[in-house]
């Protein structure tokens, strides 16, 4: 069994009018399975109330499935017992960098966590040096969070989840509330983390060009799991993606564009490299 | 004008006064604050005055920005020195209408305006210098002993301290949210009271539903990292008094004897 493993995961918003009469159903997560080995590095793609949130909390233990059982590290995250020992595991990272920031110092803030488990004072400095480290963020330690940048926000609160010493972070859409350098700060960091520090990562997002690194996609519509594989496999069916109005990245949709108008480019491409190689390849030919 | 509130604010430095132990601060501040109110005569001024000089001379914040915390009180202190300027009775210096100026006037308003600024830079003082954090560390643990009677403590305390991380951030949404309600022709500033209590409503409406948004961000970014209130908790920075936390101790209580000495002899 994998860090995280998802059977027929099922998460429902029940609404109820005045008279305690059930209004609507949605379901949210409908029927997902999921393995995740420890130390991969998955993306979960899908557009606006695809269900990747609600899936991306329960892993968390924020929520707790409607149907379906999820285990982290094989505790099932619906026994009340295990919640701690589950938010330990698999830390998470949220969308907006202001409303995740408990304190008024840098380094109070990586150390709310620890605080939290009631780690000896010793260690709590230790682990928010290690954190602070981890995402590059040392010398930022006596700053306000408020006179930071978006991006440095957001690697605070990795920190912050670093300094719980998670197998893995789980985090839902860190990105968007970020300008394209903040961006491509966290996605950097968080990279590094999965390669140097073998932490399991779990990115949720809707902006393609994050996940090529990825080892496995999944893209989500409609609470369900519609498609997965890598990168390569799953930006090849251009079509569908499209299908599901999500965008793949720009390099592959040239080379798909190509494609459709006779140039012999592979399926898939991920990076401007690739392309240029393999355009270089046609010209020569 | 919103963003010149520095009450709540932390300014970063390395000085005495920012290491110094928060309850020190508190005592200290309480002390100061007393002292200030009951202060009548040119000897007390004169101490008081010495001792925020040095307090903000040895907390390396610069005056100006602690003065910048003055200008949103700056109305309420023009209010109060007019009234005590015309309202007070007593010998009459000039003659203007219905309304005289007396002499007994002047001297009560340049202390009570002494006395506004004193108390807001005195208590802006111990925030400036006090992360948030501290301070209600400061505060939990010098209540500590109302836990016995089932007082929550430490919810009054991270309840304090996650209002004061907020004040800046909401300061600035306060500040879009009114750019944005101008940009559409909002008027704030014509109308009588009532008209203008009115025009802040646009404001108040989405200021409030976008902090009960964060409150609700924030509680689940708070469960997610594993807080569960108080108990099993440990501190990042325990509080444990230092030689300078007796020393300052010490000064206030000479603070107290001397102003008392004053008070009583003088």
């Amino acid at each position: 069994m994998g860090i995280i493993k998802a059977a027929k995961l099922f998460y429902d918003y029940v609404s109820k009018d005045e008279h305690d009469e059930i209004e609507e159903v949605i379901h949210a997560v409908s029927g997902v399975d999921l393995d995740v080995e420890a130390g991969q590095f998955i993306a979960i793609l899908g557009h606006n109330g695809s269900g990747k949130s609600t899936l991306a909390k329960q892993m968390n233990a924020l929520l707790v499935p409607t149907g379906g059982t999820l285990w982290v590290k094989e505790m099932d995250t619906s026994q009340p017992e295990n919640v701690w020992n589950v938010r330990q595991t698999a830390g998470m990272v949220f969308q907006n960098p202001d409303n995740q920031i408990i304190a008024s110092l840098v380094e109070e803030d990586v150390g709310f966590g620890p605080e939290n488990l009631g780690v000896p004072t010793e260690d709590i400095w230790k682990r928010v040096n290690q954190g602070l480290k981890s995402v590059g963020m040392l010398e930022y330690s006596h700053h306000s969070p408020n006179r930071l940048s978006g991006g440095q926000k957001q690697r605070v609160a990795i920190a912050g989840v670093m300094a719980m010493e998670p197998e893995c972070i789980v985090l839902d859409e860190p990105t968007a509330m970020l300008d394209p350098n903040g961006r491509k700060e966290v996605i950097e960091t968080v990279r590094q983390l999965n390669q140097e520090k073998k932490v399991t990562v779990i990115l949720i997002t809707h902006y393609m060009d994050e996940v090529v690194h990825a080892d496995k996609v999944y893209v989500m519509d409609d609470g369900k799991i519609v498609l997965s594989g890598t990168p390569r496999q799953v930006f090849s069916q251009v079509e569908y993606l499209k299908q599901l109005r999500l965008d793949v990245p720009q390099v592959t949709e040239l080379a798909y564009e190509l494609r459709q108008s006779g140039v012999d480019v592979p399926e898939g491409i991920l990076t401007i490299e690739e392309l240029v190689e393999s355009l270089e390849r046609f010209k020569s030919r | 004008m919103i963003r010149d509130i520095t009450i709540g604010q932390y300014y970063p430095a390395n000085s005495v006064i920012h290491r110094l132990d928060p309850r020190v601060k508190l005592l200290g501040t309480i002390v100061f604050v007393v002292t200030v109110f009951f202060v009548n005569d040119l000897m007390g001024l004169a101490l008081a005055t010495v001792a925020l000089a040095a307090v903000i001379g040895l907390s390396k914040v610069p005056l100006k920005y602690m003065l910048k915390g003055l200008k949103a009180i700056f109305i309420l202190m023009i209010f109060t020195v007019l009234l005590n300027i015309f309202l007070t009775p007593g010998t009459e210096l000039v003659h203007l209408g219905f309304l005289k100026i007396t002499k007994e006037g002047l001297v009560l308003a340049g202390k009570t305006a002494i006395r506004l600024i004193y108390l807001i830079v005195g208590s802006t003082i111990m925030t400036l210098t006090t992360t948030p954090n501290h301070l209600t560390d400061g505060l939990e643990k010098a209540l500590g002993p109302l836990k016995k009677i089932h007082f929550p403590v430490h919810e009054l305390a991270m309840t304090m301290s996650i209002a004061l991380r907020f004040i800046p951030i909401l300061m600035e949404e306060t500040d879009k949210i009114m750019k944005a309600q101008q940009a559409r022709c909002a008027d704030f500033e014509s109308g009588n009271l009532i008209q203008r209590m009115k025009s802040l409503i646009p404001i108040l409406v989405p200021l409030f539903i976008s902090a009960i948004r964060r409150a609700n961000d924030l509680a689940m970014a708070m469960e997610a990292r594993c807080y569960h209130g108080g108990v099993g908790r440990t501190k990042m920075k325990p509080l444990v008094y230092a030689l300078r936390d007796y020393l300052a101790y010490l000064l206030i209580l000479v603070y107290i004897l001397i102003w008392t000495g004053v008070k009583v002899w003088l």
